[in-house]
């Protein structure tokens, strides 16, 4: 089957079997290795997009449910080369070790403070729940995305965009 | 006018992490996302039972199957002699089942095919005949006279026996028993559970039949040591050889054993010819991949009346799964069990150790366990508290009352370990104290009377890290020392190469800190490169903490090497004596005369450039570094927990984690080790599972029944320090990797029994569910 | 993790969606969230021949009160119940219920109706619409029905669906306007099942309770009604007394197995215990003088941000609210001055 996938802004096609993976057509057929593959029952977030804007855990989904979508990786969150203020965040704070996570950690994290600008302990601990993480043990991912709040926030205020 | 000049300091320093950048912008290059030319995909099959003959294997229809390029099995390997191979712990471990299944999982057959979902709808081709065979579950059983003989494939096994091992004094440890006015026992299981890093185990192996050369990318903790095993095991050359660890998606010990997946993805790809890539999925990782503990423990600790300890007996049953596959160092059988006594000034111990076989996957030695010190240092502290509860003392001050003093350092324990130093009070101090130990104490008296259950453990651990000292360390022959290469171009930036491999630690960070702190060249001019055999220097690799003890302190040496070449470069330069010298941080200054100078820049130029007649060019060196002892990294952890009295729930209200592991190079990377092995150590107390049924059946074989938990459930850490140098560290720091998971477990445990223990509670089994807080809860009279 | 081949269509009609059941029928299966269905085919323990994704149909994604009751369509997804501000006061046993589902992404995109059509015993959407004496809309080839879910659940991941029908929505009938309900839920960490779950829901009548719905999961075949807890509390005032015979019996109704979660015994304590807390949270809101109960420390922690953000027991829905209503309609004591 013929499946069209705006992926990172840009339009990608290939011919694909219904039984693949989103998370493979992101792998294996465009080669963005960002997003990774930790378990095979649905549970570690390791697989984490935004589909549209929302995260999907893309190894429960087939590609040719992508079809005429828009889906974000880890790869398109800043030109390479340059971290968006949610990878900075988690570079300052210390919110990655092994990285293996931190590509669905970062989508999530990203979703959230677009939902929520300025969430609580609570609410971030709540908001990533889905996605695991053997290495941070967490507290400094939560660091990370509140000290990204803060940027945007200042960020913000300093350019006087809402 | 002379000035002063202060080199920034780097070492106690939270540098930014280097490696940062690529995982952050997805450009990770773990080892599934390799991709080669002409590369196969290979799925393996794996037995649904757990002990059984193998009658017959049709791979006729899977072979068939468009897309298949070949089938694996051991009848094939054993043509080769590749089908079985040798385990880190001079046992051996079926490569592909050949007689027998002897584990639920055991690799039976391999597909490679040209696409991975070819490759798993060929599995579903495969026909195995099994005659099962009767299981044996627990070591308890498999040491009963007339069980079932697991390694029948060994002639003359006649039993499931695999070590037995000694430690401390037995004559001296009886007479304190029957001096002691007080004895106390303990039992306890340290269940099964599992590293689980978020990357599963693999391998891209390349074996060019041109060149002759086999590239293997995998998942390796320890890629020179792998190397050597693969030539021994394969027969191939060494030198044609390449293992290259990329980034891994943690390790946590996981990544050390070799496993069968690998050897039989290299021989497909040399009997191919092409590049065969497997990775493990989830199940496979859980069910068959090295696992942490099994390790039943019943000890008994001779006390004074005044709480003083006199003795301590230990006896250890271990399950090994069905092949002794351990990775430890080969003379010691039961690994640092037998640092036990922990940080108590116990006079006479001894501790007997025996493994066994059972149908299961083999193992036991992960999960940043340091050799087994997690299981010591679980037991010690749970009897300890024990103890406190039969006195009637209180759990704090009966571990203060024999903590090994300050004075008594470097300590010989009754087992034979030199601890280098410590201070455990100070540790604790400062722990009870961020708590509010008292405070809490009083808090949880009146919670009681108003029926609520609050609980407070402390557990104070001394770890044992940085195998090791040659003379007493070596795996599988291979002594465990460690290397770092170091040289600086004519630029002033540098390369150091060494021989551990990070997963998830910092190196690329933490180790050109290190050579910053003694050469000035700040670690962003430092590249740091691990993980290609062809280019590091020989090491033994990154697990029991050993990385900064070992290569760490050959990485300050070696830069110490560079620095006297320097000086005499410098001297060169200066027209001075070397020992008119003074170093500066980053700099070279003539005593007396500070603005003459060279900066290490200038020298490393002038090495180049200008070095003086007699003396080689060039600035570089590598050491290999034997260390001299292992270091004792020691903390102070305390926990406080509310229970739920009508479901059995627990939560953690407080957790205050203080370590010492001496100088500590980045305070963020180390509080980060320090987090994750507490959250390791919560999930081991409070939910992580591999269990098994009467027939063999792994439970936890897939993250739905292994439970890691969230960030939901991980509580909030409260951490503190205190530095206590190593002696004998070069930088006098001691290691911290798995401290936390070393430390926590007992911790958690201990509080939430303590919420119980007025009732007379004592022993609650981990992973403590709320279903066996339940249990005690009622059996307590104390359930809602 | 690689699921078997199949053939894949995403009808643009329910009409043509319908056609393609009917063709397949036990080879053909659904796909709205997925969420339950592609994890069985990764792991080749579901292999259909046909996917058939409504993803695409139109007019499935209601959420909202219709003739005083409420509609959930076949394509609302659990995230969507959850950040609703619909789902409290009355509807609270549903608000209650919806963060707890599985974990944050798979919410994005699993359904209620998905649910239900996959009638897992561990199942929280299942309680909870139970208790809510609920209905499914299933469209087939010989037309519409609608199915109790009493009567929709048939054991373990059965349902009295035949192959060539499709959930099109579930309908929830009006509680009326004093009425909350919660629900409760263990489990070992976020994502797992439950271990127990217990849906509670009490629709008062004239100051005593009107309807009483209690509905537990993970302890039994399929979820299960306590009817006997509920006909208990039906017409009662609610006291402690009654709370907690009513719990009593709640227990008795459940039928849980021994499992690596706890004993069956342990199970059966902790529908109890939820029915309790549950009854006395409910009843507490609605103005009935009750104990608030022990909480304990890791009470219905996902709530902690669903109470937040919605109030399962809204000001309007209390006794007092109700009684001020009252007044106000015509014929009442103050003889409706309209």
């Amino acid at each position: 089957m013929k499946v069209s996938v705006v992926v990172n802004g840009q339009e990608r096609s290939a011919e694909v079997e219904a039984r693949l993976l989103l998370v493979h057509f992101l792998r294996e057929k465009l080669r963005l290795t960002g997003t990774h593959v930790g378990c095979d029952t649905t549970s570690c977030g390791a697989c984490t997009v935004l589909l549209d804007g929302t995260p999907v855990k893309s190894c429960t989904m087939f590609a040719v449910q992508a079809d005429g979508r828009e889906v974000t990786t880890v790869e398109g969150l800043a030109a390479a080369g340059t971290l968006s203020p949610i990878q900075e965040g988690f570079k300052e704070e210390h919110g990655l070790q092994c990285g293996f996570c931190t590509p669905g950690m970062l989508l999530a994290s990203k979703a959230l403070l677009e939902e929520n600008p300025d969430p609580s302990e609570e609410e971030i601990r709540w908001a990533l729940s889905g996605n695991l993480c053997r290495c941070t043990g967490y507290q400094n991912i939560v660091n990370a995305v509140q000290w990204t709040a803060r940027k945007l926030q200042s960020d913000s205020a300093t350019t006087g965009a809402s | 006018m002379t000035e002063e000049h202060t080199a920034e300091r780097w070492l106690g320093r939270s540098v930014k992490r280097k490696e940062d950048d690529r995982f952050l912008q997805g450009r990770g290059n773990y080892v599934d996302d390799i991709n080669l030319p002409g590369m196969l995909y290979m799925s393996v099959l794996r037995s649904p039972v757990a002990h059984a003959r193998i009658n017959s294997i049709d791979t006729s229809a899977a072979e068939a199957l468009p897309g298949v390029v070949a089938v694996v099995t051991g009848e094939l390997l054993a043509q080769h002699n590749l089908a079985w191979m040798p385990t880190l712990s001079g046992d051996t471990q079926a490569v592909l089942a050949t007689d027998k299944v002897r584990m639920q999982g055991q690799e039976v057959a391999c597909v490679v095919a040209e696409d991975p979902y070819v490759a798993h709808d060929a599995l579903e081709l495969i026909e195995v005949d099994y005659d099962p065979l009767p299981v044996v579950i627990t070591p308890q059983q498999s040491l009963e006279p007339g069980a079932p003989v697991i390694r029948d494939d060994k002639e003359d096994k006649q039993d499931n026996r695999v070590y037995h091992w000694e430690a401390g004094d037995k004559e001296a440890t009886d007479r304190a028993f029957e001096q002691a006015d007080r004895v106390v026992s303990f039992d306890t299981f340290y269940p099964r559970c599992h590293p689980a890093p978020m990357e599963t185990c693999g391998c891209v192996a390349d074996v060019n039949p041109v060149t002759g050369k086999i590239t293997i990318y995998m998942t390796s903790q320890a890629p020179h040591a792998h190397r050597t095993v693969f030539a021994l095991v394969t027969g191939l050359p060494e030198h044609q050889i390449q293992i290259i660890s990329p980034d891994l998606g943690g390790g946590f010990g996981n990544k050390v054993p070799v496993y069968p997946g690998y050897v039989v993805a290299t021989a497909a790809s040399l009997l191919i010819g092409r590049p065969v890539k497997w990775i493990e999925d989830r199940t496979g990782n859980l069910i068959s991949t090295g696992f942490a503990r099994d390790f039943y423990m019943n000890g008994e600790l001779a006390l004074n009346n005044d709480g003083k300890m006199l003795g301590l007996r230990v006896k250890m049953l271990s399950d090994q799964g069905y092949a002794y596959a351990d990775a430890q160092p080969s003379k010691l059988r039961a690994g640092l069990f037998h640092i036990v006594t922990g940080s108590y000034d116990i006079p006479a111990a001894h501790v007997v150790t025996d493994g066994a076989y059972t149908n299961k996957a083999p193992g036991g030695v992960a999960y940043r366990c340091s050799f087994r010190v997690t299981e010591a240092s679980f037991f010690i502290e749970r009897l300890v508290q024990t103890a406190a509860y039969e006195l009637g003392v209180d759990p704090v001050e009966l571990r203060r009352k024999n903590f090994i003093q300050p004075e008594q350092f470097p300590y010989t324990s009754a087992t034979g370990f030199v601890y280098d130093s410590g201070d455990y009070e100070r540790a604790l101090d400062k722990a009870l104290e961020m708590l509010g130990y008292e405070d809490l104490k009083a808090e949880q008296a009146k919670a009681r009377d108003e029926g609520k259950l609050l609980g407070i453990g402390v557990a104070t651990f001394t770890e044992v890290v940085g195998a090791g000292p040659s003379k007493d360390y070596d795996i599988l022959g291979l002594k465990m020392f460690d290397s770092a290469e170091l040289r600086v171009h004519p630029t002033g930036k540098a390369i150091l190469k060494i021989g551990v491999q990070t997963q998830g630690q910092g190196h690329e960070t933490t180790f050109a800190q290190i050579v910053a702190n003694e050469l000035g060249i700040p670690p962003s001019d430092i590249l740091v490169q691990h993980g290609d055999t062809d280019n590091t220097p020989y090491g033994l690799g990154t697990y029991a903490s050993r990385s900064t003890p070992t290569a760490g302190a050959a990485t300050a040496m070696v830069s110490r090497k560079l620095r006297d070449k320097a000086r005499e470069l410098a001297a060169h330069l200066l027209e001075v004596a070397p020992e008119d010298l003074e170093w500066a941080g980053d700099r070279f200054q003539v005593r007396g005369a500070p603005d003459r100078q060279t900066t290490i820049q200038e020298a490393a130029f002038a090495a180049y450039t200008n070095h003086p007649q007699g003396m080689e060019a060039g600035l570089e060196g590598v050491t290999y570094y034997d260390p001299p002892n292992m270091t004792y990294p020691f903390g102070a952890y305390a926990v406080a927990v509310e229970v739920d009295r009508g479901t059995g729930q627990w939560k953690v209200k407080r957790m205050v984690a203080v370590d010492d592991c001496g100088v500590r190079i980045n305070p963020m990377i180390v509080e980060g080790q320090i987090m994750g092995g507490l959250t390791e150590g919560f999930a081991m107390a409070a939910m992580e599972l591999i269990t098994f049924d009467e027939l063999g059946n792994c439970i936890g074989s897939n993250f739905s029944d292994y439970l890691i938990p969230t960030s939901w459930e991980t509580p909030k850490f409260e951490l503190g320090e205190t530095t206590t140098p190593s002696p004998h560290h070069p930088i006098g720091a001691k290691g911290v990797g798995e401290s936390a998971t070393v430390g926590s477990p007992a911790a958690f445990v201990n509080a939430v029994v303590d919420a119980l223990a007025h009732a007379g509670v004592r022993e609650l089994q981990m992973p403590i569910g709320p279903d066996k807080v339940w249990q005690a809860l009622v059996e307590a009279g104390l359930a809602e | 993790m690689y699921p078997a081949s199949f053939e894949y269509v995403a009808p643009a009609t329910l009409e043509e969606a319908l056609e393609t059941l009917g063709r397949y029928e036990d080879d053909a299966k659904v796909l709205a969230g997925g969420q339950s269905l592609i994890p069985l085919m990764k792991l080749r323990l579901a292999a259909p021949r046909v996917v058939v994704d409504i993803n695409r149909l139109p007019g499935l994604d209601t959420l909202a009160t219709e003739n005083g009751g409420l509609r959930i369509g076949a394509l609302v997804r659990h995230k969507a119940c959850e950040k609703s501000d619909l789902l409290g006061g009355r509807w609270g046993t549903l608000g209650a219920a919806a963060p707890l589902i599985s974990d944050p992404i798979i919410r994005n995109l699993g359904t209620v109706c998905g649910s239900l059509a996959h009638a897992d015993p561990q199942g929280d959407w299942g309680s909870a619409l139970l208790a809510m004496d609920a209905e499914v809309v299933a469209r087939g080839p010989d037309g519409t029905r609608t199915i109790p879910l009493r009567e929709l659940f048939e054991g373990p991941f059965v349902t009295s669906l035949a192959p060539t029908e499709i959930i099109t929505e579930v309908r929830v009938p009006d509680p009326g306007p004093s009425a909350g309900g919660t629900y409760l839920k263990l489990e070992r960490k976020v994502g797992d099942f439950a271990t127990v779950g217990v849906a509670v829901h009490l629709a008062m009548a004239d100051g005593r309770v009107g309807r009483a719905g209690i509905a537990l999961t993970a302890v039994g075949p399929t979820n299960l009604r306590a009817t006997a807890a509920e006909e208990a509390l039906a017409g009662s005032e609610l006291t402690d007394e009654v709370i907690l015979e009513a719990a009593e019996m709640a227990a008795h109704a459940a039928h849980p197995y021994s499992d690596t979660r706890g004993s069956a015994d342990y199970k059966r304590k902790v529908v109890q215990v939820f029915t309790e807390r549950g009854l006395r949270s409910v009843a507490t809101s609605l103005g009935a003088p009750v104990q608030a109960g022990p909480q304990g420390p890791v009470t219905n922690e996902a709530s902690l941000e669903a109470t937040r953000r919605q109030d399962y027991f809204s000001g309007e829905d209390t006794l007092a609210g109700v009684l001020e209503e009252l007044e106000e309609k015509p014929g009442g004591p103050d003889g409706g001055a309209r």
